[in-house]
């Protein structure tokens, strides 16, 4: 679903002794030429790592994502909607395993990568952390977090490390209709009975600002977003893209009828954006930390699928051996 | 009961089946032992609801009173379901989850087989098309059960486990309603009990492979097929219907 | 070193989307044998009926050229144009060649 930056305090990025200048200056010249780097070229150790903890982050947000619209499935209020749903939940379960393949061929292990994320010691998108308390927060999310999504998504597939854009360019061919599907149910609820409305309006007044808040920290407090350019591993900064968002979502909210729960918001015709309120950033950065509200029933959940997991991994490797012994017996025995 | 009413009945027991494991299954998204085995769950899940769609949705036409499937699967009360007692069990871990989908992929994919010669139209168009998924999913199981029972020590017990859980239902699968009779005279329905013969064969090959000992039957449960449910499906229902129960006026 | 024993191996996918095309790398899964990885690759690549075919292959069972070697295995390939039709010069007045 979506990553941003959210180490507050990076690893310091930037060349080490141990690596030939020229180089890393002969890399730095192919990114900046917009080629490909793919995973056995020589690549700086902090290009390297950066990707590992970004395609990482942004893969356990996909997966941990699964859990906030998971809670609605069995809850779903018609058939169709159920059979949706469940295949965009599936989506999200595919788009953290094409990312985690993205990772993996960095040199990390899938399972390294989860442990990271149960031990609290990776993060993933904040959003996640808050509850989905209506069914119309399902419509809010699609619409609006998947929306966020999608603006960071989009310039990705154009990133500087071959399987991550690849992966991305799956990811967003995907997601075009998740977001759809969000504003239909909003649109639905919007022009529906007075209650429906009402829960239209719940949902819009909770994800409004987490959704602004995923685009990540304002660019003056984002360290390493220069550096992330130029290597194009981002390729817009936080802001810029939370500014397009709320360009593009203003519109669509007044046109279903829902208020944007944001008493500062105008056109500004000058600049030819919205203008928008403060956004509490001592709320993202409590969540960041692991402080939202759902947070620990996020991660618990997935602690739990993961160790009551584990007898099921280990038997198909089990039988994998004795089915390997088997043939080799087998053959000897000719 | 009438020829009608009858058929009615039988396409909403063919409907329920599958809605009530999508719904079981729908509640492994997201929690199962790896992202793979994840994906693979809501196919299955999504498969089936989809058999749900066209079933309920036919058995609504048949029953005539503007009745769709919506309306079948959200506002009728457990003791109108007419599902086996079999998909409305808890999933328990995944050994349990796999055995309950095992039984049931195998015995259906036996259904479905013979139900696309039904003499009627709409029940063998819906057959054959739910038969190329049904035949994947009860493969799919065949394959799990094999890992898990011979797997190492604890997934063999939990196999186990897990089909000792069910068999109390199987019998249900394949016993008659007392109304199929010119159901299955006219060739509509399927005789059930033609269908114990593939289903034992199937079993037993696959538990030959996965080292597990065939089943000693106890005494049968049965009840789902006349709204007598376990106490498991009341809570399911009350789960899934929550929202268009407490809000009849509304279109989602 | 613990994780690898215990983690399933990675396969990677390839798929052909329809009859008359090769198959293409998609991805990969993670999977304890061929059988299960050619079910997770179908349920990962195939939800929106990309493919009529599906290879799957242990990623360790690949071998790789190295693109530190680029230069020796690929380049020496440059200088031989002749291996191309436009090389060759053929009057305008001559067809079908």
């Amino acid at each position: 679903m979506y990553t941003t930056e959210m180490s507050k305090n990076p690893t310091q990025l930037g060349p080490s002794a141990a690596e030939p200048p020229e180089l890393i200056e002969a890399f730095e010249a192919r990114v900046a030429n917009d080629e490909f780097i793919e995973p056995k070229d020589w690549m700086p150790e902090a290009y390297r790592k950066t990707l590992i903890r970004q395609i990482s982050q942004h893969a356990h947000s996909e997966i941990v994502g699964m859990l906030p619209e998971g809670n609605w499935i069995t809850r779903a209020p018609s058939l169709r909607r159920k059979a949706v749903l469940l295949a965009k939940v599936q989506d999200e379960g595919g788009h953290g395993l094409y990312l985690y393949s993205a990772a993996e061929t960095l040199g990390t292990s899938r399972d390294d990568m989860i442990d990271a994320l149960h031990s609290g010691k990776a993060k993933y998108s904040t959003i996640f952390n808050y509850p989905t308390l209506n069914w119309a927060d399902i419509g809010a999310i699609g619409w609006l977090v998947d929306g966020a999504a999608i603006m960071n998504q989009v310039p990705l597939q154009r990133t500087s490390y071959g399987p991550y854009a690849r992966a991305m360019v799956r990811v967003c061919k995907e997601e075009s209709f998740h977001q759809r599907q969000g504003f239909e149910i909003m649109m639905q609820m919007a022009a529906g009975t007075p209650e429906q409305k009402a829960m239209a309006q719940d949902a819009m007044d909770r994800w409004w600002w987490p959704a602004l808040m995923m685009f990540g920290p304002p660019d003056e407090n984002s360290p390493n977003t220069a550096q992330s350019v130029r290597w194009r591993i981002k390729r817009e900064t936080n802001d810029e893209l939370r500014q397009k968002f709320v360009d593009v979502t203003v519109p669509q909210a007044q046109a279903i009828g829902l208020t944007v729960p944001d008493p500062d918001l105008k056109w500004d015709e000058a600049r030819g954006h919205y203008d928008y309120g403060a956004i509490d950033w001592d709320e993202f950065w409590a969540v960041v930390k692991g402080e939202g509200p759902v947070a620990k029933e996020r991660m618990k959940a997935r602690t739990e699928a993961w160790e009551k997991g584990a007898w099921v991994r280990e038997a198909a490797m089990a039988h994998a051996a004795k089915q390997a012994a088997r043939r080799q017996k087998e053959a000897a025995n000719g | 009961m009438t020829a009608n009413e009858a058929l009615f009945d039988y396409a909403l027991r063919l409907g329920d089946d599958a809605l009530i494991l999508s719904q079981r299954l729908g509640e492994w998204c997201g929690h199962a032992p790896a992202i793979e085995t994840d994906l693979t769950l809501t196919n299955v899940a999504l498969d089936l609801i989809g058999q749900a769609m066209l079933l309920l949705g036919y058995a609504g036409e048949v029953e005539g009173k503007g009745r769709d499937a919506d309306k079948l699967a959200f506002h009728r009360d457990a003791t109108k379901y007419r599902n086996c007692l079999l998909v409305e069990q808890p999933n328990g871990d995944f050994g349990r989850t796999i055995a309950r989908q095992f039984i049931f992929s195998t015995y259906q994919r036996a259904l479905y087989q013979e139900l696309t010669r039904s003499s009627d139209r709409r029940l063998a168009e819906i057959a054959a098309k739910a038969l190329k998924e049904t035949i994947y999913h009860a493969d799919l199981a065949a394959e799990w059960v094999i890992r898990l029972g011979d797997g190492t020590e604890e997934s063999h017990e939990r196999m186990k486990a897990g089909f000792e859980w069910y068999w109390r239902f199987v019998e249900e699968l394949f016993t008659a309603e007392p109304a199929d009779a010119a159901l299955i005279g006219a060739g509509i329905a399927v005789d059930p009990a033609k269908l114990r013969a593939p289903f034992d064969a199937a079993l037993a090959a696959t538990f030959a492979e996965a080292t597990l000992a065939l089943p000693k039957y106890p005494r049968p449960i049965t009840g789902g097929r006349k709204g007598r449910h376990s106490e498991h499906l009341g809570h399911l229902l009350a789960e899934m219907q929550f929202l268009p129960r407490a809000y009849p006026d509304a279109v989602w | 070193m613990a994780n690898e024993k215990k983690e399933w191996p990675l396969w990677e996918v390839f798929i052909r989307a329809k009859n008359g095309l090769s198959h293409r790398h998609a991805g990969s899964v993670h999977a304890p044998d061929a059988d299960i990885a050619l079910r997770h690759a179908r349920d990962t690549y195939t939800r929106r009926m990309e493919g009529v075919s599906i290879w799957v292959i242990r990623s360790s069972d690949i071998a790789a050229s190295d693109p530190a070697d680029a230069g020796p295995i690929f380049e020496p390939a440059e200088s031989k144009v002749y291996r191309h039709p436009t090389f060759y010069v053929v009057p305008d007045h001559i067809k079908h060649i």
